[in-house]
Order: structure tokens, then sequence, then C-alpha cells
């Protein structure tokens, strides 16, 4: 029998059902591997071995009396930004060090209900903010591929637990590029859906109408599996939608013959790394030669949608951490002499560099006389992108191109200078923007560090990305390879 | 008032829609329970959560535009409102800004002449209340109590078309009326469900441009709003007249003082950094759905004020009265279901007797000791000459302390009236007898005699004669 660690989320499943393993022996074995490797790679905020072990054993009971769910047994692990019931949720930021959350995110619940066991909740940046993870109050994660590298950001504890096998999957989430870019850099598979298929409910808000739930995994099927469990209406979210959710899974199956893919001319200009160009183009010649035909498409507005979701993201964020005041719940300045003091020291104390920068951008943006120059210009250039991409999908069914510009870069690279690390998302932002469902798959090597394929499909086009990545993963290996150290 | 200076005042009218559970969470609305028992994670702001707005909100709120004859926005906005304060657990309000649910509405006052006055309604728009903050009785600290956060309000803003404190009043009470006519809010003012802000300046009359107003807070009776303003314009008049100026400024009316003074500055207003909230989604309102609201409006209280004029005849500020609330309309008409007698003597013994009885203790028309049906059966006694306006109120006090209804109240306390002219002839003709100075008097002139002798009739009868029978047999046997 193959190690436990090194099968994948499917795999895992069909093990499970056929008996060959019990979810408790699965459990156990992840959890040694978390408790082997864990700290050094330092993906996680909390380890939940007790709950882990507890619910593993209800799934195996579950499914000894026939009541086996989807997902009976299988272990996953959540990003800290998921409210889970009696748990510490710190979305990365010393202000919620010692958050115990009273309740579960609509997807925690799903996938608990879908019998998933939870291993534990994932180090992340500081409320989603950072392409690095060096943001996060509890230390950056490592590059399982490299140490002294990045595994890239906001979902970085999720992508790197699952590129170093201490679990065959996590729930990410993605505002800029936050599950994508560090599935990229981490050599998994990251899959952010339409915005609105996934509920919000329960997952710790940054930039509200960018924000969407989805997951890392290490295989198309994979995602697909999660997917069909996680989306769908939540009466709790007023922007998910209530939109049919098809067999994902099924949906994989089918020939590539005929798939008109788009290629935007400006993704290879000379933002791009050479030998990452090269690996993204002989993914698109595989997909060429499984029958799909490359189209060059324009997206004219392509060069504002950093700038543009600067304004936006920064100005949705200023609003949504207005609650972390120290008055109800999170880090609550000693002794404060006035409500003043209160106000400035606990958020003072409470936030990081990087979230107060965006406060303050965002704050401004939002001020009286800046408003229509900054906050109202970005809404107009947004509705820009979201054109550009409409009539890109009137000729093309997927967008493909490279997911970052570079593979992994090192730790403390881009720490000095935010506007290199924003331009780390200058590929991903655009489908946020949209709110188009967008993926990356890992498609090749440079120096031994992965290179991911990204993919944007039109609204409610899951299914056509997860095919596009599964058969792309049929002719290729590049998704299967591990680093050396994790195998 | 200063005949040089015009007055210039415009109503923000905070009103609680009286919804079961609140605007954006599934938590209880109900007044008085035990602080933060009624606040939900949501009313909390606790991360992660998010609004869902309540339907029956946005239900009531095209009510009440549909009754102030306004324009319903096909579509309307919530924004958020950024301040920070410990009350507002979520750093931000949920209201509505650029595009409010109600827009251009209006309603008609009485002016200083008694003629008929158009106030305009700028627009309504919905937004969550905050929670409340009690500094009072607890040292150095301050206690939240999160019961209130998410309570919805409808924000009704008013034209500066008001010209008096009087006006603003009567302006005010239409607006309570109606929206405890359409059953969209309980108004009550103790606690605070119907709240006011008022925006007052003076100008001197006939000059076009407005003068610097001042915003006056924490109005939460009719009598202190009048106060408020009143003391608000002396003030601002005296101030101008002395050579100063106006500031702009909050200001707080103390009623224990009778008087203003600035809570803040214009200077030290916040910037609300307002943006659409990207928690909900923009609320669309179909023409179908506002028919169908339409259809389920009640007759409103200008109408049936026209009415009862109409078609009972009714002095019009009776009518007024009557329709001041739909309890008092709907026992007014109740009773005249019931009712053989004239529509306004049933009006005059509601706003006499009945209401003086239930001001007395303290009940709502709802709460009356004496039914409709009842008051309307004493009535008709008297109309049908069983028994005497007179001791019609005497029925009325018994009736009113439970002795039952008027006909056992006059059969146990034997108050028919007297009709037989046998007895009533017995005891006139005893008064003639008794009384020869006056009788003396009478004949020599002295008619106002009259009510004398009738007054001692009535005596010698327990009151229970009838006194057309009284007069007309007096008349007869003294021979005027």
């Amino acid at each position: 029998m193959m190690d436990l660690h090194s099968q994948t989320l499917t795999q895992l499943k069909d093990g499970l059902g056929r008996g060959d393993f019990s979810s408790l022996e699965l459990t156990q074995a992840l959890l040694d591997r978390i408790a082997a490797h864990g700290e050094e790679l330092n993906a996680f905020i909390t380890v939940m071995r007790d709950a882990a072990l507890e619910n593993a054993k209800q799934a195996d009971a579950a499914r000894a009396g026939g009541n086996a769910g989807v997902l009976n047994g299988l272990p996953i692990v959540h990003k800290d930004i998921f409210c889970t019931r009696d748990v510490l949720t710190t979305c990365g930021s010393r202000m919620l060090e010692n958050f115990v959350s009273p309740y579960d995110a609509t997807i925690v619940e799903r996938m608990a209900a879908a019998g998933a066991v939870v291993l534990g909740k994932t180090n992340m940046d500081e409320f989603a903010m950072g392409s690095s993870n060096e943001t996060s109050y509890f230390g950056p994660v490592k590059n399982p591929w490299d140490h002294e590298r990045s595994p890239g950001g906001s979902s970085g504890g999720s992508a790197a637990s699952v590129a170093a096998r201490l679990s065959p999957a996590a729930t990410a989430t993605d505002t800029g590029g936050s599950i994508r870019q560090p599935a990229a850099l981490t050599n998994t598979v990251g899959f952010k859906p339409t915005y609105g298929r996934v509920s919000r409910y329960g997952m710790i808000a940054f930039a509200s109408s960018l924000d969407q739930a989805g997951v890392i995994t290490r295989s198309a099927a994979d995602a697909a599996l999660l997917l069909g469990v996680m989306a769908g209406f939540d009466e709790r979210d007023s922007t998910s939608i209530d939109h049919p959710v098809p067999d994902y899974v099924a949906g994989l199956d089918g020939s590539l013959k005929g798939l008109r893919v788009g290629i935007v001319r400006q993704h290879f200009d000379d933002g791009l790394d050479d030998a990452t160009g090269k690996a993204v183009r002989e993914a698109l010649a595989v997909l060429e030669a499984q029958g799909a035909s490359l189209t060059e498409v324009d997206l004219p507005n392509l060069d504002y949608c950093v700038p543009t979701y600067y304004v936006v993201a920064p100005a949705e964020c200023s609003s949504n951490l207005s609650r972390f005041d120290g008055v109800r719940f999170g880090h609550r300045a000693e002794d404060p002499q006035d409500l003043l003091d209160l106000y400035c020291r606990s958020r003072g104390e409470g936030f990081g560099a990087e979230v107060k920068r965006r406060i303050m951008t965002g704050t401004y943006v939002l001020s009286a006389g800046y408003y229509d120059a900054y906050y109202l210009k970005a809404q107009k250039v947004r509705q820009l992108v979201s054109d550009d991409f409409s009539r890109a999908f009137e000729n093309v069914d997927v967008i493909a191109g490279p997911t970052t510009p570079t593979p992994a870069f090192k730790l403390g690279d881009k720490t000095d200078d935010p506007i290199t690390m924003y331009l780390n998302d200058i590929y991903t932002i655009g489908a946020n923007l949209a709110g188009l469902p967008a993926m990356s798959t890992p498609c090749g090597m440079v120096d031994g560090l992965p290179v991911g394929l990204h993919l944007v499909g039109p609204h409610w086009a899951e299914e056509s990305l997860l095919r596009t990545s599964h058969q792309f993963q049929q002719q290729t290996d590049w998704h299967a390879q591990c680093p050396e150290a994790y195998q | 008032m200063n005949a040089a200076w015009e007055v210039v005042i415009g109503l923000e009218i905070h009103n609680q829609l009286a919804t079961e559970s609140k605007i954006f969470s599934g938590a209880s609305t109900a007044y008085g329970a035990e602080p933060n028992t009624q606040a939900c994670l949501v009313d909390l702001g606790y991360p992660g959560v998010l609004p869902v707005l309540n339907e029956e909100v946005v239900r009531r709120a095209v009510k009440f535009g549909l009754a102030v004859n306004a324009n319903v926005s096909p579509r309307s906005i919530f924004a958020r409102k950024n301040y920070f304060y410990p009350d507002l657990p979520k750093g931000y309000q949920i209201s509505q800004f650029e595009l409010p649910i109600v827009e251009g509405g209006e309603l008609t006052i009485k002016d200083a002449d008694g003629n008929d006055k158009r106030i305009g309604i700028t627009r309504a728009h919905l937004e969550e209340d905050a929670g409340k903050s009690i500094h009072e009785g607890h040292d150095r600290s301050t206690r939240i109590d999160l019961n209130r956060a998410g309570t919805p309000l409808l924000e009704i803003v008013s034209e500066p078309d008001l010209r008096s404190a009087k006006e603003a009043v009567d302006y005010l009470r239409k607006i309570h009326t109606i929206v405890r006519y359409l059953e969209i809010s309980d108004g009550n003012m103790q606690e605070g469900s119907f709240r006011c802000d008022a925006n007052v300046s003076v100008r001197p009359r006939g000059q076009e441009e407005l003068g610097t107003r001042t915003e006056l807070k924490n109005l939460n009776s009719f009598r202190f709003i009048e106060k408020a303003i009143n003391f608000e314009i002396e003030r601002q008049i005296e101030l101008i007249e002395d050579g100063g100026t106006v500031v702009q400024e909050t200001r707080l009316y103390d009623s224990d003082k009778d008087e203003t003074r600035a809570m803040r500055s214009k200077e030290e207003a916040n910037d609300y950094r307002y943006f659409p909230d990207p928690d909900l989604l923009p609320v669309e309102i179909s023409a179908d759905y506002i028919e169908a609201v339409r259809a389920t409006l009640p007759e409103l209280p200008a109408a049936k004020q026209q009415r009862f004029v109409d078609d009972y005849k009714l002095k019009s500020d009776d009518a007024n009265i009557l329709t001041s609330s739909r309890a008092v309309a709907d026992y007014f008409e109740a009773a005249m279901d019931a009712s053989d007698a004239s529509p306004q003597v049933v009006a005059n013994w509601i706003i006499g007797e009945l209401s003086g009885a239930l001001n007395k203790d303290g009940l709502d028309i709802d709460a009356s000791r004496v039914s409709a049906e009842d008051l309307a059966r004493l009535v008709n006694r008297i109309a049908d000459n069983t028994i005497s306006g007179k001791i019609a109120k005497e029925v009325f006090e018994a009736m009113w302390a439970g002795e039952g209804s008027a006909d056992d109240v006059i059969e146990s306390r034997g108050l028919r009236q007297i009709t037989d002219s046998s007895a009533i002839e017995a005891a006139v003709d005893k008064v003639i007898a008794d009384n020869p100075d006056q009788v003396a008097e009478y004949k020599g002139g002295k008619d106002k005699l009259m009510g004398y002798f009738v007054g001692k009739v009535m005596q010698e009868t327990q009151g229970k004669a009838n006194p057309g029978q009284v007069n007309k047999m007096l008349k007869d046997k003294l021979g005027s």
C-alpha cells in the first residue's frame, strides 16, 4: 500500500470506501506528519489533534453504519480565516490571537456535514493581506520546495501543507490571487470559484466584493470533489447566488477538442520571467495537442487592474476591519485612559504594518473630496475590466497564461517594497475584479521551483476550468511532483 | 414671535419600524429585555458575519412612501456610514445615502391662519439603529447595551418648509398618526420608537438665502419639541440682534432647564466615508410589488377625517380628534353602528366623557372599560328619552366602574326618566305650593325664575322627570 500521505484526496476517498484503511488510521498518520514537519514549515496556527481523532472515529462509525457522506473520513485543513466553533480563529493577526469563534463558517459546516475531518487551521498573511505570508503575526510560512523562499500568500499555510503532503487538501480564500499565487509557487492546484458560488458567511472579511472561498489541492479532481460540497446558495450571505451546483467530478471527463483557449499578449510581456514564460508556453502546446485551439485576445484595461484593486480592496478593508476596536472581542489594550486611547492602542498593537497601510489607504480613498477621484473612478475601471473579459469570452472558453511573473521569491526579498509585492498578483487580480472563476494548475519547473498555469473562465465556468485542468493533468505529471524532503 | 424674522425648520424623524426581528438579523426587537440578551452575532458585529435584509422592513418603508404620496425607488442602495463608537459594533452603520427607498413625498398641515399648507418630504430611508451607551451610575466606565443595535429605522426627512414650532409639531403629529395608522411602528416616544432632530434657522423676513442652522437633538416628546424649537428661535434671534452670528452646530435640548446647549460643532463633524455596502445587494422593487402593497393600505387619517365630516356631518375639529388614531376612529364607527343617536352626540361622548375617563385611568381606547357598543346603547337611552343627558353621565360612571350595561345601571339604580304626566304634575304642584314668593315674582315678570322651578321639580323627582315635560307643565300652570 502506498503511504497514506502521498495519496490524493480522490485516492483516499476510494481507499476509505474499499476499507483499505480507516479514517482514524489516516488521520493519525497525517497528524504524525504534521507533528514532524508542521513546525519547520510554520504552516499551522492551530493543530486540532484531539478533535480530529474524535471526528475520525465518528466518521468511521458513520461509514460502518452506512451513513458515509461525500467527504466521509477525509482529512482537510482550514485556512485560519474561516470561523470554526470553539476553535481559535486568528486570521493571522495579533488582533485575534485569542479569538475563539462561537460559530462555524458555512463552508466549515458543510464540509463537516459531509464527513470531513479537520486537522487544523493554517497560517496566512494577516487578514489575508499579503502575497508572501510574511505579514502573518505568527511568522512566515516556508515554501516546502525551498525553505528560504516564500510559499506565496495569503493562503501560504494551506498551500504549503498540501505541497508538503501534511494534508491532502485545504480550504483557502482569494481576494486578489491568494489561492492561485501560493498554489503556483508550491506546485499545487488552487481553485477560486465565481464570486457568489461559495458562501462568505463565517469567512473573516478582507474586501467583501472580491473575497471568495476556494480550495488548494493536489489535483483538479480533488478540487472538483471539494467544490461540490462547498458550493451553493446560503441564505446567510446575500451575495451568494442561487445557481444550480453541477456534479463537478462527473464534469471532469471529456475531450478538450474544440476548446477555445484565449492568450493575452500582455501576459507574456516584459514583466514575465523568461523561464516561467517558456514553461507556460509548453503547457499551452499540451492543450493544443489535446485538441484545443489558441487565439489571441485583448484585455485593454489589464494595466489598470492592480491600481484599481489597490483602491477597492483597501477601501472595503478599512471599513470591514473597523469592528476590531477592542470593545467586544479581540485584542484590547491594557488600562485604556479613555475611549480614544482604547481605540488607538488596541488597533495600533493588534494590527501589523501591512494591515495598517491598507486601512490608511482605504480611509484616504473614501474620504470626502477624494471619493470621486479614487473609489468611484476605481469602480468605473472595475466595470471596464469586467467588460473586457465579457468581450473576450465571446470568442474563447478559457483564458490561459502564467499565474505569477516568477517562481517563488526569497523570504524578505520584497518586504521593503510593497509595490513589487503587489505586482506579484498582476495576472490574478482581474478575475477578482470581474468575479470570474479562475485556477492555477502546476505546469512546469524552473530551477527546481514550480510554475503555475493560470486559467480564467466566464461566470459559472467552474466545470470547464476543472475539466481543462484535469485533462491537462492526464497528459502531464507536474502536479504529482513533490519536494524530495516531503515524499 | 418677532415679526422681523422668519423661522425655517426642517425635521428628521427616526422612526423604529415595529418588526418582530431586526433589519439585518433574526434577533428580536422587543423593548425592555435584559441588556445584551437580544443581540446575536450579526448585531454584535462578530468577525465573518453578514447582514441579510429583513423583507418586512422594505414592505413597511414602501407602505410609508405610498401613504405620503412619494416615489418608491425601483432600486435603492444600502451604504456604510463609517464612524467609531462603542455602541456601533461594526464601526459603521448600514444606512441609505445616495439612493434612498422613498423620495419626494408630501403632507398637508394647517398654517397659523388655519389654511392648508403643503409640507414636502425630501426622502425616507432605511437604516439600522445603534445600541445604547449608558454613562450614568457606573463611575468612570460606560456600559453598552446592544439590544437596540440593528433595530430597523425609517428616517423621514422633511423639506425646510416649516415656519414655526407649532407647524413643526403639527407635521410631526401627522407623521406620527400615519405611521401608527399604517401599523408600521408603535410610535412610542418614551421608548424611543419615534425620535426627532430639528434643523432650525432664522432669516430676516423677505430674505431668500437661508440663515445658518443648528441641529437640535434629543427631542422625545411633542411638548419638548415645541419648547426646544421656540427656545432655539429666541436664542438665535437674540444672538443676531446683539450682533452675534449663529454657528452651525449640534445642540442638545435639556428638558430640565428648558434650554439648548452646544454638543459639537461642524468642524468636529465626522467624515463618514459613505460607500455602498458590498455585503448587500441593491433593493429592487417592482411595480407589481408596489401595487400589491398599495392594496393593503388602510384609509389614511386625512381621508378618514374628510369622510367623517362629509358622511357624519361632524365638526371638522371633532373629526380631526376622532381620526387622530385608528383605534379612536374605529371606536367611533363601531359605536355609530350600534347607535340610533346623532353622530355628533356620539362624538361628543367619546371626546368628552370617554376620553376623560381614559385619561384619568391612563388607558388606551383599546383597553376602554366601556365598549363602543355599550356606549352606543347608553347614548340611545338619551335619544329615546329613557334618561336625561345629565343622568346619562351618572350611568356612564357606573358603567365605567363595572356595574354593567346602561340598561342594567338604569334598572338597578332606578334612573328611568319619569314621563308619567300625573307624577310630574304632582311634583310641579308641590313646587308651586311650596314657593309662593317666587311664583309671585315670576308672575310679576321675572322669567328667569323658570330655571329655579325646573330645578326644584327635578330635585323632587331625583332628576328623573323628563325636563321637556316639566318645562311645558310649569309654563302651563304658571300661565306665562
